[in-house]
């Protein structure tokens, strides 16, 4: 059994890893929603095969993909380690760092770093960890405005919804929404707007140069930390990122403690495996890391807030802690047949997917989440595209083991604890078995051929959209029986 | 040689035309078919749900059952996959390491029909006759947890007089995910009917796989369409002359 150390999960009421219903109930949502469910076929569809070509391409990607969980393997193994190396060389190059427990602790540094500037507006790079603690939320209670300068981030901001997904944060989004969105919440924007790509990008452009220019604090996540040098690195597409990350006065970063690596050769894996699994790219247009600060270059004040939230109970499961090794490419969603059909929102916390559906519920204890370990099929399309073989199939199967157990101690059991303890009871031993198999004869009553239409509960939700089969009027065994007979059952 | 066959909870209870021809096909092939009766369910709906603890008494019954046999054939990849990946994590799990030895010696002589075909008889022309337009869809746990690559397709391709047409969209979920059919039943639906437009749209009359699971799926919502198209397990074809 596994031993759990009681380290604290991320708190409630702060940051967005619970929904507000179940993933059932918000999954019907989504499938109702016909445009989104076209939006999202469309857009995965499209990554699915720009990934599958470039990940063919190179003779070594299973090595790679290897190597990666070998690295993150070993990180995890000495992350105190190497977060502390991670702190002195960070610190030793004039940057400063900040440790945050949780999400409520980490705003509260973040407010104050940024109010010390006297700055009440801030320019953003994309990153899910601000989101996952509620940063802007909390940036706007003191006053600050926080913008989101990642396109589909501000297609988001602007339109007042959630990110859907880790690198196609508007996913659900299709170029008219994207207009609509414009033509109604962007400051100064032209009321001719097309929904031409090159014309939404050149709005937003014009939109986000300004905001650019006379920002003075720029805040970011981190894609890698390398501690042999406590460099920073963060990888992205549009540019804006380099743009946060260079022009203004004061740079603040918040980085999940288990992005840390050990050393540049690591990166050098990571910048291999990351931009071919999320983009379909050989490579990322921009790549911005930076070490300390510069003289006469870049920010002058640096600051690195490492933010465990319910990373450190993460880490205390050892099975459950490879969720940890999650690079945030999203390939495990773009694969995934049940993201593609119900989209992020459905999953209620900023990791949708596989990975969320197991990262998600770790952070926060399994009881806030207990709906996501069960949205899955088990198919394993994610475990066999995830970049650094994280076993999200092997994942949600303990973690349904966790929930049960932990069930185990409330009493009365429920029905479905009471029907599986019966089943096992009854498949334990033949004898009982045959017994079972007979009473399910019983179905046969009425209607000897065709099939069952309407199951009673807990089966009728198969029925609801399928039919079920008759039982047969012989089991195999018995006709095993009857036609080979018990002499030949010896093994 | 001698095989025992592990026919699986679901194929005796509800799909016995599926052992019946898992042992004609073998018996065909000049092999001597023996059924274990201790067997019952290799309790992969239990570990799939969370509950190991009452599937370990499943593994353990299955352990014993099968632990002389030098080869076990199971017509399912799923719960083949079971066998091979689950039954040894979760006697391990739940601290039984011995149990978890010999569920791994019992896993390495486990074959999924197709893999026991192709790699140990070392046949792909098991001479079946089946004069209908088929599409295989190949299911996640064959695909993806044991791996079974082409081997059902291999031997499909050999049967004569069968018309085998490609499925678009082949190895996505059909949506079955054994309880996750009736906890996300709507999910499951939706997975469920682009599957069937796929099998649809190849206008095939049979569609099999290498899961009664799968096929209880997909044949349970063909029917509910009243579409026209029916499900056969892969053995059933192989076995069909």
């Amino acid at each position: 059994m596994t031993t759990f150390l009681g380290m604290p999960t991320a708190p409630r009421g702060v940051g967005h890893l619970r929904g507000d219903d179940p993933f059932p109930v918000a999954a019907r949502r989504s499938l109702a929603d016909a445009q989104l469910r076209r939006n999202l076929a469309k857009a995965t569809a499209t990554i699915r095969a720009k990934r599958a070509k470039v990940t063919a391409e190179l003779p070594d990607w299973e090595e790679l993909r290897a190597a990666g969980r070998a690295i993150k393997t070993r990180t995890m193994a000495h992350l105190d380690r190497y977060l502390e190396q991670l702190e002195a060389e960070f610190t030793s190059r004039g940057g400063i760092v900040h440790w945050a427990a949780d999400a409520h602790e980490a705003n509260l540094i973040a407010v104050d770093l940024v109010r010390a500037t006297g700055a009440t507006e801030v320019v953003k790079v994309k990153s899910i960890v601000t989101d996952e603690i509620g940063l802007n939320e909390a940036l706007a209670d003191a006053g600050i405005s926080a913008i989101e300068t990642d396109l589909a981030e501000l297609i988001v901001q602007l339109g007042h919804d959630r990110p859907s997904h880790f690198l196609v944060p508007a996913i659900h989004r299709n170029r008219a929404e994207i207009r609509d969105i414009f033509l109604r919440q962007m400051d100064g924007v032209d009321p001719g707007l097309t929904d031409r790509p090159a014309d939404l990008a050149g709005a937003a452009r014009r939109y986000l140069r300004q905001k650019f220019l006379t920002a003075r604090v720029g805040v970011s996540g981190a894609n890698f930390a390398v501690a042999e040098t406590g460099t920073l690195c963060v990888v992205e597409s549009e540019g804006n990122g380099r743009m946060c990350l260079t022009l203004p006065d004061t740079l603040i970063t918040i980085m999940g403690i288990e992005k840390v690596i050990p050393t540049w050769t690591d990166l050098g894996v990571f910048l291999q495996l990351l931009p071919r699994s999320a983009t379909g790219e050989r490579m990322n247009p921009y790549t911005s890391m930076w070490t300390g600060v510069t003289p006469g270059d870049g920010p002058r004040q640096v600051h690195l807030i490492l933010l465990d939230n319910g990373r450190t109970a993460a880490l205390a499961d050892s099975v459950g802690r490879q969720a940890l090794h999650c690079i945030r490419c999203s390939a495990c969603l773009n694969v995934c047949p049940v993201y593609e059909r119900v989209g992020g929102h459905a999953y209620g916390s900023v990791y949708p997917g596989p990975i969320g559906a197991v990262l998600s519920p770790m952070l926060t204890g399994i009881e806030d989440n207990a709906s996501l370990p069960y949205a899955s099929s088990l198919c394993g399309a994610c475990y066999e595209a995830c970049p650094v073989q994280i076993d999200i199939p092997e994942l949600l199967v303990h973690l349904r083991a966790r929930h049960v157990d932990e069930a185990r101690r409330r009493w009365p059991p429920g029905l479905e604890a009471i029907t599986m303890s019966t089943a096992a009871w009854a498949m334990a031993d033949p004898a009982r078995f045959r017994s079972a198999q007979s009473l399910g004869r019983l179905g046969r009553v009425g209607r000897r051929r065709g099939v069952i239409g309407r199951l009673p509960p807990p089966l009728a939700a198969w029925t609801r959209a399928r039919d079920a089969p008759v039982p047969p009027a012989e089991t195999f065994r018995h006709w095993w029986s009857r036609t080979h007979g018990d002499a030949h059952d010896r093994p | 040689m001698r095989v025992a066959l592990f026919v699986t909870c679901l194929a005796d209870t509800l799909y016995p035309q599926v052992g019946r021809a898992t042992v004609r096909l073998l018996e065909r092939l000049g092999h001597q078919v023996t059924f274990p009766q201790g067997q019952t369910c290799c309790g992969q709906m239990h570990v799939n749900s969370g509950y190991q603890r009452e599937a370990l008494a499943l593994i353990r019954r299955h352990v014993e059952t099968f632990a002389d046999c030098a080869a076990v054939v199971v017509p399912s990849g799923s719960c083949t996959g079971s066998i091979r990946h689950q039954h040894a994590m979760v006697a391990r799990r739940l601290g039984d390491d011995e149990l978890a030895s010999r569920a791994e010696e019992v896993a390495r002589r486990t074959f999924d029909l197709s893999e026991f075909l192709v790699d140990v008889a070392g046949v792909e022309d098991v001479g079946a006759y089946y004069p209908h337009r088929v599409t295989y869809h190949p299911t996640c746990h064959s695909l993806r947890v044991i791996g079974v690559g082409d081997r059902p397709l291999r031997l499909l391709r050999h049967v004569s007089g069968i018309d085998l047409v490609e499925l678009a969209d082949a190895e996505t979920c059909c949506g079955f995910g054994g309880t996750f059919a009736i906890k996300n039943a709507e999910v499951s639906t939706a997975m469920l009917t682009d599957k069937m437009r796929h099998i649809l749209a190849t206008k095939a009359e049979v569609i099999t796989a290498g899961d009664s699971s799968c096929l209880m799926h997909i044949g349970g919502g063909l029917s509910r369409l009243k579409a026209g198209v029916r499900t056969a397990h892969i053995a059933e074809i192989l076995a069909a002359q």
